[in-house]
Formats: structure tokens, sequence, C-alpha cells
């Protein structure tokens, strides 16, 4: 366990969630006054600094997406905390927002004072009800508190935050999507451009952020972005919480330094394979991501070195998967997940999901043929290019890694062979 | 403007900042296929048929919403753009029903001529459509759910431009479908029957109901006497079916066409149009002398009172309770013209060939059988019309030019101009402006109430009192003008509104795809015709004074509040 960190977990376990009193026993709300000390540009640079990226999945720079938004001067502007943790696997937005809620509201109410926003949604998925009571309870306990509300701190900054309730769709995590049903209507992405930076929530400029990257903004503001970059790799730097789930023996979240090789958060930090059976691969980032064959388990989890090889951190969800499992029915479970949360606004995602969910059934009743890999391989292809959003694009990059790694599998199908069993012909 | 340089499949064009994709090909004669693209609709980019590849963009773009930018490479037949746009079509036609043979849409469907266009030979992919129930619960429009292809135009006409809200998506996934609250039939929705949906459908997935079948068996009973009303707006429309330009004038020809059909008399609806002029220029003096309800508002669209009925009924006193034209027309068919011939109106048939659906319902109205018998008995649109002239195997561009038949086809411009959206107006201000000074009209040119401008102002001055009056189309514009009246802001003593975007030449009955382009060219040409008549004003049209000298005594009498008015009753759609 001594692989693991403790920067924005730090007060996990330590405080009650969502006590002022206790949060400040801990240093809370010294980011805050130290961001109102340096003024919106210095926290913005200090991030920059940070090389923080965007913990969402598509870690885009969070310093440049601040700053994108702080130069606009248009207003009123809003902040959206994105809490629909839906990627299948991912469960490290939940302890952030049940065991330390206010360091979530504090990076909150450093990007509503840092952007000039006027306020913001933490947008929670519904099926976290525990979660959304523990962020109401800190939201009123910090506006108690003089935290939040108007004129904050004697700075003449007003803000507030509001916990919505998200129905149930993945898609909502698309940050469009996020900002359309935060607005009431149903969850389906927008036309970019205009980006949501610009045009966002209720037509206004908008900041949307993963849970986490809102949480490591405080610890990087108080810290410093060198106490932050001493962790991790140097294209990759600090510390990341990642879920891990699956066939390990220690299954959890934890928040671990990039640069940690696969093995080692496998055989390490999730103490190896139940049973001490054989892995066969990981899926790395969720069900929207690519499986990784075991042979390749000595890649470090950072961006650029998993980028390389094809695969990618994602909502650092981590699936470990051994032997007795079928490639091929494991497909089916994750095609069936994509089929139900395809919005269905695109013809690609819509049409191609269920296209693939019915050749892959045919493949676990031993009705698959070659020409049907073909077929999938052209509908992968179709759904990455010509899909409307980031759902229906990824939403075969676990079949494609598959197919790459474990094609055989899927030929032995054709032949009415499943190795592991699982399928019943 | 700032000028944007960029390249297309290698040839150089220079459009301004802004120009999408899509609208810069077409500028070098390059077309890439669209599906849920409409010149007069928002950008969805949901079909994603029009991928073409953008030199170091992500993915593929859709051309009908990327806007180019300065030193921009496109590449619209790369094999990528050209594979992966065939594999989205096959998504497409694998969920979808293909029944093109019989459907109503075929050789007029969007995607058939996209398959035929991607030279579709075989689907890879299975068969995924579910068979929906079709529903035609209504006189009016037939939703046929199995065929939608999800592209969400209807959704859009119906919410944005007539703000009725009778559709929206419902679902997600493989099952998402534009359809009703809680999927209920349509009559058990606000739908107003304007049939905007049925304009914009690229398939067979919404479409009139059908009468054709009934006006046959009329036609084919020797002991029917059939007769038939055209309205002013399919003069201008119905050459569209047969390959001629929008705005193509063929009066004489439908005239022709109809009567080879067999209809026993043509007769032009503009006859009850220049009528109801006359009644409601005489119900409008009657509310201004002597302290009615204004603004009155008139009452000819269907559409628009099914609207009103439903969302504003408190206001149902400001509608003018003259009847429609189409309505005016059968009662009278049934009395007057009945009597004249000696013939039983048991023995009568009146049909309406209607650019609208809403009057497929008005025609069914309890109110609309007044002549003790129903008035009108069915309605076709121009769509239904020039389906049955190709089942007769008219050849329409062979027709001659024929003349409509007396007393009910002769009419005049103010009648004519009915069909485009400030008309009734404008031919009102005709009448009512000679009616009461007595003098002659020099201009009979009403520029300002004209054209496709969502609400138009004029101020008329008549024996030195000056009348405000306001025209509106689309039913969202209405909407404006009834919220302006409940909040008391409307300082208008007479306004009209017509249900769609255009008025009557743009109405739900007209041909499939019609544009706000078709109809502009569609407006010109009805005031061309208004122009070429020898009479232009309502009250000059020698069959409607005799008219009142034979059967009606005058405006406003007894046989015409029978006969010719009608009341209006809070819609009830649970």
């Amino acid at each position: 366990m001594s692989k693991t960190v403790r920067l924005v977990s730090e007060n996990w376990g330590k405080i009650v969630p969502g006590s002022v009193s206790d949060y400040i026993k801990v240093g809370g709300f010294e980011a805050l006054k130290k961001a109102i000390e340096i003024t919106p540009t210095g926290v913005i640079e200090e991030l920059k600094k940070s090389n923080l990226m965007g913990r969402g999945g598509a870690a885009y720079p969070t310093g440049i997406k601040w700053e994108q938004i702080y130069v606009i001067d248009k207003y009123p502007k809003y902040i959206v905390c994105n809490a629909d943790e839906g990627e299948p696997g991912t469960f490290k937005d939940r302890l952030l927002l049940t065991e330390d809620p206010l360091k979530v509201i504090e990076g909150i109410i450093i990007a509503g004072y840092t952007i000039k926003a006027e306020k913001a949604y933490i947008y929670i998925r519904g099926e976290y009800p525990r979660a959304q009571e523990i962020m109401k309870n800190a939201i009123k306990n910090a506006k108690e508190a003089g935290f939040l509300g108007d004129n904050i701190l004697g700075t003449g900054f007003s803000f507030d935050i509001e916990v919505v309730s998200g129905a149930g769709a993945y898609v909502c995590g698309e940050n469009s999507a996020l900002v359309e049903s935060a607005e009431g209507k149903a969850g389906r992405p927008r036309i970019k451009p205009p980006y949501i930076k610009n045009v966002g929530l209720f037509n206004m400029p908008t900041l949307v952020n993963n849970v986490e990257t809102f949480a490591y903004v405080p610890v990087i503001i108080a810290k410093g972005a060198e106490e932050f970059t001493k962790y991790g790799t140097e294209k990759s730097p600090g510390t990341k919480l990642i879920s891990i789930c699956g066939n390990v023996v220690n299954r959890g979240v934890y928040e671990i330094p990039f640069g940690l090789t696969m093995r080692e958060i496998i055989y390490d930090i999730a103490g190896g394979i139940e049973g001490g059976r054989e892995l066969k691969f990981v899926q790395i980032g969720g069900s929207s991501c690519e499986c990784m064959p075991k042979e390749l388990i000595d890649t470090p989890f950072c961006y650029k070195e998993l980028k390389s090889k094809g695969f990618s951190v994602g909502s650092g969800a981590i699936l470990v998967v051994d032997d007795r499992t079928c490639v091929v029915d494991f497909i089916k479970c994750i095609t069936e997940f994509f089929v139900h949360e395809s919005c269905g606004k695109c013809t690609p995602c819509r049409e191609g999901n269920t296209q693939v969910y019915n050749i892959i059934k045919r493949f676990t009743e031993g009705k698959g043929t070659e020409k049907d890999i073909k077929l999938l391989e052209r509908l992968s292809t179709t759904m990455k290019y010509a899909s409307f959003c980031g759902l229906g694009q990824t939403a075969t990059n676990a079949l494609s890694s598959c197919l790459k790694y474990f094609r055989e599998e899927f030929i032995e199908h054709t032949k009415g062979i499943c190795r592991t069993n699982v399928c019943k012909f | 403007m700032k000028e944007v340089n960029l390249t297309i499949d290698g040839i150089k064009v220079t459009v301004p900042a802004g120009t999408t994709i899509l609208e810069a090909a077409k500028k070098v004669g390059i077309n890439i296929p669209t599906l849920c693209y409409h010149p007069d609709q928002k950008v969805k980019a949901n079909c994603r048929i029009c991928l073409v590849e953008v030199k170091g963009a992500k993915g593929l773009s859709t051309a009908c919403s990327t806007p180019v930018w300065e030193g921009m490479e496109v590449y619209t037949n790369s094999k990528l753009a050209r594979e992966t746009r065939k594999t989205v079509l096959e998504l497409i036609l694998a969920d979808h029903p293909m029944d093109c043979l019989k459907c109503v849409r075929n050789q007029k469907c969007e995607l058939q001529k996209l398959a035929e266009e991607f030279n579709i030979r075989k689907i890879d992919f299975d068969y995924v459509w579910d068979e929906l129930p079709i529903d035609e619960s209504n006189p009016s429009i037939v939703r046929d759910r199995s065929k939608c292809i999800k592209c969400g135009k209807c959704v859009e006409v119906c919410n944005e431009v007539q703000s009725v809200g009778a559709l929206a998506f419902a679902n997600r996934s493989h099952d998402i479908i534009a359809t009703t609250a809680f999927d209920r039939p349509l009559k058990n929705t606000v739908c107003v029957y304007c049939g905007q949906c049925t304009l914009v459908c690229p398939v067979g997935a919404i479409y009139e109901k059908s009468d054709i079948e009934r006006v046959w068996d009329a036609l084919n009973n020797p002991d029917m006497h059939v007769i038939v009303q055209t309205a002013p707006a399919v003069r201008v429309s119905l050459g569209e079916e047969f390959g001629l330009e929008p705005g193509s004038i063929v009066t004489g020809q439908l005239v022709a066409a109809l009567k080879r059909l067999g209809f026993d008399k043509v007769f032009d609806t503009d006859f009850t149009a220049d009528l109801t002029i006359v009644e409601e220029g005489h119900e409008f003096l009657e509310r201004l002398q002597h302290n009615g309800k204004l603004p009155m508002i008139t009452s000819c669209s269907p559409g628009w009172i099914n609207f009103i009925e439903t969302f504003y009924p408190e206001l149902l006193p400001h509608l003018s309770t003259c009847k429609s034209p189409q309505q005016m027309f059968g009662a009278l068919a049934k009395t007057y013209y009945a009597n004249k011939i000696g013939i039983s109106p048991e023995r009568m048939f009146v049909v309406s060939i209607m650019p609208c659906t809403a009057k497929k319902y008005e025609s069914q109205r309890p109110e609309m059988y007044s002549s003790g018998y129903r008035d009108v008995d069915a309605v076709l649109t121009t769509r239904e019309l020039a389906r049955m002239l190709k089942e007769a195997g008219i050849d329409f561009s062979k027709l001659p030019s024929e003349d409509f038949d007396a007393p009910f086809g002769i009419t005049t411009g103010a009648g004519v101009i009915f069909g485009a959206t400030g008309g009734v107006m404008e031919a009102a201000l005709r009448t009512v402006y000679e009616v009461v000074t007595g003098k002659e009209l020099k201009n009979l040119d009403f520029e300002a109430v004209r054209g496709l401008k969502g609400v138009k102002e004029a101020e008329v001055e008549i024996n030195g009192k000056k009348i405000k009056v306001a025209v509106a189309n689309g039913l969202s514009n209405a909407r404006k003008l009834l919220d302006m009246i409940k909040e008391g802001k409307a300082d208008y003593q007479f306004i009209e509104i017509m249900a769609c975007p255009g008025g009557c030449i743009g109405g739900g009955g007209q041909p499939f795809g019609t544009t706000n382009e078709m109809r502009e060219k569609r407006i010109k040409a009805i005031y061309d015709v208004d122009k070429q008549m020898p009479l232009r004003k309502s009250h000059e049209n020698p069959a409607i004074k005799a008219l009142y000298e034979e059967f009606l005594g005058h405006p406003l009498g007894e046989r015409s509040h029978k006969l010719l008015h009608t009341h209006y009753r809070a819609r009830d759609v649970k």
C-alpha cells in the first residue's frame, strides 16, 4: 500500500464530512483565502503550472479551460460540477462527495471566484441519494459559515451552489447533455460549436468540470503547484484517484501518483488476482475504453504512455479481468450497456450499438461468421468517426481492442468453441 | 464581412466567414447529401449523412454544422467519408420498413432518393425496425411511426414554428421516437392539425388522411352530382407536383384536370372568399360602430381556430363569427345552388381541394352541417389531387386552360389573395374602405401586410379614423399577438391570423418538402393572379351581388347568420 498517496484524499476518514469546523481544522478554506490573495489570474497561473488535467475522462488542461472562460466578458456565468459519475467501474467521485464534500465545494468556490460566476450547480447522479444529502448539508454549512452566499470573506464576491439530481442517463456525463439535463430538458448532447464555455447553461458562459478536478484545486492552490508536480511524471504530473474493481483481491478507490505500471496497480495495490488466477486483460478508464492484454501491463499508468499504446486514463476506472471471462461475452455485456444508454439522437450510436449487439449475440450463440467480424470492424469505424458525441464515438473502443488482441477467440466462436465455456452453444 | 478561403475536393472556394461546408460546397457544384438538414430549420446534425473529411480534424465532420475556416481542406469523396456515409445510410435503412412500393412517399421520399444516389444494392445489417400501430385517430393526419427516421424536423416545426408542442422526442437509444405525450393518439393531444409536420417529414411517417377513395366513389356514382371547389393557394402549387417551378400559375389546367376527373361542376373557393370579405367586412364595421369585441380576428384558417380553441379559449369572442370560405361554399352549395339547379342536396357531393390538412377536420365539425347535410363531404389536399390525376393518367403538361363554372366560379383578385399571408386583411381593407367612404380606393396594394415576416402591422385611415391592423402567419407568431391582447397591449382593431407560415400557400396540404423559398415564389404568383383579375374587390363581384339579391338578402342577415356564421368552443383535448 505504500505506493498510494494521500493528497486529494488526505481528509478521508479523518473528519466529519460536511463539518466546516472539522474541515477548517485540517486546513480547509485556506486555499480560498489564498486564491483571493493571488487573484483570479494567479489561480489560473498556478493551475497551468500544475498541469492538472480534467479528471472526467477527456483530460483537458484545467488552467487553460478556466482561462478561456475567465476572458469571456459575458455575465452571468455559471459553473456545473459534473458528479454524474456514470462510467461503469468508476466510483471515486462518490467518495469525494461523501468523505470530503467541503473540498469539492471549496474548489467550486475558487472556480466561481476565478471566472466571476454567479452560481454553480452540482449535478449528482440520481443513484447517489446519500451523496446528494451530504452535499446539500455541506453547502448549507458552508453558507452558514460565510463561505457561500453574499460577500464571501468580505471580498464582495457572492456565490451560491445548488445540488441538481440526475435521472440515470449515462449520456449526461457528456458536458452538453449534462447542461441540457440540468436545464430540465432531456439529456441529449448539443451541437458544438458553440462550445459550452461560450453558450452553456441557460445559454450563458459555463465552466463544466468533474468532481475530482474541483477537489484537486484547493490542494494545488493551498500547497502550490510544485508540491503537486512532485508526484507523477513530467507529462502526467500529480496524483489520480483510481477505482479498482473486477477479479482482484482489494477492490476500492486509491490515490496513486501517475507513473506506476499497471502491473504495480494490479498486483501491489489491488493485491493481485483473486484465488491466484491468471490475468486475462485489464480495461482502463471505464466501459468506453480499451482492454489491455496482460502482455502490456508493464505500461505505466499515465496519459502519454497509455495513449501511445492505444489506451487511455479515462475516468481512472480499472477493471481487472481474469481468465474465466469470455471476451465475446464480456463485449456483449458492454454493448448491452451502450444499447441501453445511447440517447438515440444520432444514427451511428442509435443504430450502430443495436447492430453490434445483435452480431455479438450471434457469436455467443455460435452463429457468428468471419464476415461478421468484418462487419463489426466496419461498425466500429463508423461509430468512432461518425457519432455525434463521445458516447457513440467510444462505445466500440472495448470491442476494437478485443478484436485486436483477442481476435482468435472471436474466430473460435464462429467454430462453436468458447474456451472459457461461458457461451453455451 | 470577412471572407474565408478553403478548398473542397481540391477546388478553391471563397465564402463569408460563418458559412458551413455544406453551403460552400454547393457554391462550387458539390452536392453533399443531407437528410436531417432543412433550410428553414436549425442545424441538427443527427443523421450523420453529410459527413466529410476535413484535414486535421478529429473523426469526420458533418458538413451541415461545420463552419469553414481559413485554409480548410475538405474532402467530400474520400474513401473514409464515402464508406462511412454509406454505412450510416444502411443503418437507417435497416431500421426502416422499406415498403416503398406502397408508401405515400414513393418517389417523393428523401430516404429513397439517398438510397438511389448512394447506389445501395444490399444491406449488410439485420432489419431491426419495429412494427408500430398506425395512428389514424383523427380526420387530418396519419402517423406511421414505424417509418420515423428520428430526424426531428416535425418536432422542431411543431414546437418552434407553431408553438403547439404536440410532438416531442420520447425514449432513447433504438426506441427513440418523435411522438405525442404518453404516446397518445393525436386526437387526444393539443395537435391543431396544421400539417406542417407533413411538409418537413423526409419520409412517409406523417401524412394526411386520405379521402381519395371516397371521392372516386362519388365520381363513379351516376346518381351523384359531384361538385368541387379549389382553394386559391392550390393554383400556384399544384404545378410543382408535375415538375413545374414553384410559383407556376396553373389555374386553367387545374380546372381542366378536375373536369377530366369527372366533376360535374368546377367552382372556385375564391368566390366564397369574396363572400367572406363582404360578411366579415360588415361584421368588422358592426363591431367598430357598436363597441363590439375588438380587435376582431379572422377565422378562415382552421388550424388557427383549433389553436385558439385549445390554447386561448378566453379570447374566442375576438374571433369573427364568419365561417371559412370552404364551409360557406358547402353551406351555399347544398342550399342556394342545389335549389337553383333543382337537385336535392342529398344527391350532391361537395369536394374541396385545399392546401390544408386542418380543413379535413373542419369539414367534420358538428357545426358544419348547416345545410341539413354535411356541407363539405370530402377534402383533398393539393397532394391528394395530384395523386388522383396521376392515377387517372392525366398528363398535366398537355392540359388546355379551361374556365371555372358559374355561378361559384366568378371571382375577384381579393378572393385569390386569401391564399397568402396578409391577403385576407388586404382584401378586407379594399372592401371596408369603399363601403365606409363610398369613394374609390386608388391604391389597392397594401404592401405592408404582404410577405413572410412573422408579424406585420399597418395603419389605414378611413373617413378620418385610423384603423390599426396586424397580420400574423405561423402559430408562434399568432401567440405573440394573442399574448399582447391578453396583456391589454394590442391596440389593433383587426387582426389576420393564418396557422401556416406564409399563409395557405405554405399550408400543410401543399407539396411535400415545401420551403420558405418556395413559399416566397407562390406568394408572388398569388399577387400576379390578383393583378391580372379584371375585378380586384370582393364587393364588386357580380355573382356575390346576385347571391345577396336572390338568396341572402343582405350581409349579416338571417340566412347569412344561419349558413355563413358559426360559433366556437374551448377545445377539450384529453
